[in-house]
């Protein structure tokens, strides 16, 4: 899959390597997505998914190779690309309210004292809020809410810069199978309604599968990219994980078995560590 | 009540006035972004070393260079904490080393000046009485670079310190800006010190924000709730000092301690009431909607 020169193109990588120190996490790395698509990315620890995520915030940069976001390079701060975290609970005495944390999103990189357009923000806060259904706690501190309702602030506190290029660090880590569920949606609608290009670093490929286009599977400098069908195959997993791994397509899922640091659900409901359940296509 | 209506018409009095609600305004500004860093204990540990800064310049170079060896004192710690950023078991293991080498240095500095012991005593407990023009030139000096470097800077700060994974997602250099908010601060600590004393620097840094804090989650009403905290305390334990002609300390301390228990009284019975109330559900109405949609989005796409 090579990547196309775009200017449409919401992120192109082409020959695209990093290294951290003597390791090379990954090289020769081709990758254009289009707007509107949503590319998870798969791989154990240390494969180097977050410090991918990090060169498209423009906080790293490459090693080798290019990197284009709408056919410019990535700028920190850029209003053009959203950011989800990881699910981690804040102080219960954090003074931020949900409206704040989602505001910070807006402006809270920006220097000087920002006493003007205070309608505009206050309109684009409520805006965030109200497409992931959170007014209902929008004034309540954000250390008292739950894992759920934190997270949908965050994906407020993403869009709330109106985004062409969502970015998600295992934003479902720690939240339960219904939350989980909740968060893909809001990421979905958004990809459907705006075209919003997503990148989705994840452990769990189950409860994105239904909205995956394409997936970036990255093992110890190797890698994979193409259609869940394409990628999730046993001689694929296979030269990747340079171990016997088979995956099986059982009942209209696919699991995956023998690959002992292959991303592993977290809430298992068959008791196997050492597989992964993807639900078929 | 006439005594006190009588030391008001004083210069002295109304210079310890004017002094103690700068640094109150200061220290009602950093207030919430300490206590929303989990920076108390630095705050501590930055009044001790700043102490030490101040007995040691007393010790060597006289009464008038005490201002300068707290500065001293307080902003190097602080850089010191600053750059530990915040990862808060390690830095609050370093700072506890930091403050009873500084309480010590202090106490050795103390024990070997032999001047008028008004000006040993005073760092710890304060001599605001004793406040001068020189004083408060520099109590102002510092007042404008701590509040212009909060105008410019106060977005990119709160977003650091309370969303750190976040900020740094979003460009903020959080590193940087650890170590500015150290050495502002590590400056305001060092005024405090000199004006109200190294032991009554945590009431005024850290005792209105987290009063403020229990009562709201607003950043900008904790921040307008920690000054007029401070502010209270500050000048109502001066006047009601005059008259007894005891320390200011008690009196400041008393009221700041004061409003806190009752912030935290007023807190708890608040969100005893909200938690009564029973709270509509925000997202488990919606799960099973949500997950058809997810499941019904599975319409071809084009694929690139």
């Amino acid at each position: 899959m090579s990547s196309v020169e775009s200017r449409d193109t919401a992120v192109s990588l082409s020959g695209a390597e990093l290294r951290r120190g003597p390791r090379t996490l990954w090289s020769d790395l081709d990758l254009g997505i289009e707007p509107g698509e949503f590319v998870a990315v798969l791989g154990p620890n240390g494969s180097g998914k977050t410090t991918l995520l990090q060169v498209l915030l423009g906080l790293l940069p490459l090693s080798a190779g290019e990197v284009r976001i709408h056919g410019a390079a990535p700028a920190r701060g850029s209003a053009a690309v959203g950011y989800i975290p990881q699910q981690r609970a804040l102080d219960p005495l954090t003074p931020l309210r949900g409206r704040d944390l989602v505001g910070l999103g807006l402006d809270g990189h920006r220097w000087g004292p920002g006493l003007s357009g205070r309608t505009r923000r206050r309109a684009q806060v409520h805006a965030a809020l109200a497409q992931v259904d959170a007014l209902g706690y929008a004034d309540a501190p954000v250390g008292s809410l739950s894992g759920g309702e934190h997270q949908r602030l965050r994906v407020a506190q993403a869009l709330v810069g109106d985004p062409a290029l969502l970015l998600a660090d295992e934003p479902l880590l720690s939240l339960d199978l219904a939350r989980q569920r909740e968060v893909v949606d809001l990421v979905e609608k958004r990809r459907r309604e705006h075209g919003t290009a997503v990148v989705f670093v994840t452990h769990e490929l189950n409860p994105v599968l239904p909205v995956v286009d394409r997936i970036l599977y990255l093992v110890d400098g190797r890698f994979r990219i193409g259609t869940p069908e394409e990628v999730m195959t046993s001689e694929n997993l296979s030269q990747l994980y340079r171990t016997d791994v088979e995956v099986v397509r059982v009942r209209g899922r696919i699991l995956v078995v023998g690959a002992e640091d292959a991303p592993v659900h977290h809430h298992h409901d068959d008791g196997s560590p050492l597989r992964e359940e993807v639900g078929a296509r | 009540m006439s005594t006190t209506w009588f030391l008001l018409g004083e210069g002295f009095v109304r210079q310890a006035l004017l002094a103690g609600a700068v640094l109150a305004l200061l220290a009602g500004l950093l207030g919430p972004l300490v206590v929303g860093r989990g920076m108390a204990f630095a705050v501590h540990g930055t009044s001790e070393l700043s102490f030490a800064g101040g007995a040691g310049a007393l010790l060597l170079f006289g009464a008038g260079a005490v201002g300068w060896g707290a500065l001293v004192g307080a902003v190097l710690v602080a850089l010191v904490f600053g750059a530990l950023g915040l990862a808060a078991h390690e830095r609050d293991s370093v700072i506890g080393v930091l403050l009873s080498f500084g309480l010590g240095l202090g106490v050795l500095f103390q024990s070997l000046y032999t001047g008028r012991s008004a000006n040993k005593f005073g760092l710890l407990v304060g001599q605001i009485v004793g406040v001068d023009t020189g004083d408060l030139v520099s109590l102002a000096v510092t007042g404008v670079v701590v509040i212009g470097v909060l105008a410019v800077a106060y977005r990119p700060l709160l977003f650091a310190s309370l969303d750190p994974t976040m900020a740094a997602a979003r460009g903020v250099p959080v590193r940087a800006l650890s170590i500015a908010f150290a050495v502002l601060l590590g400056a305001t600590t060092a005024l405090g010190v000199q004006i109200v004393g190294a032991l009554l620097v945590l009431s005024l840094l850290i005792t209105p924000a987290a009063a403020a804090a229990r009562l709201t989650a607003s950043p900008l009403l904790a921040t307008v709730l920690a000054v007029v905290f401070a502010e209270v305390a500050v000048l109502g334990g001066i006047v009601l000092s005059l008259a007894p002609g005891l320390p200011i300390s008690p009196f400041v301390a008393g009221i700041a301690f004061a409003t806190y228990v009752i912030c935290r009284v007023v807190g708890a019975l608040r969100t005893r009431r909200r938690a009564s109330r029973t709270r509509v559900p925000s997202s488990s109405t919606e799960t099973s909607t949500s997950s058809q949609s997810a499941l019904a989005s599975q319409s071809p796409r084009p694929r690139s």
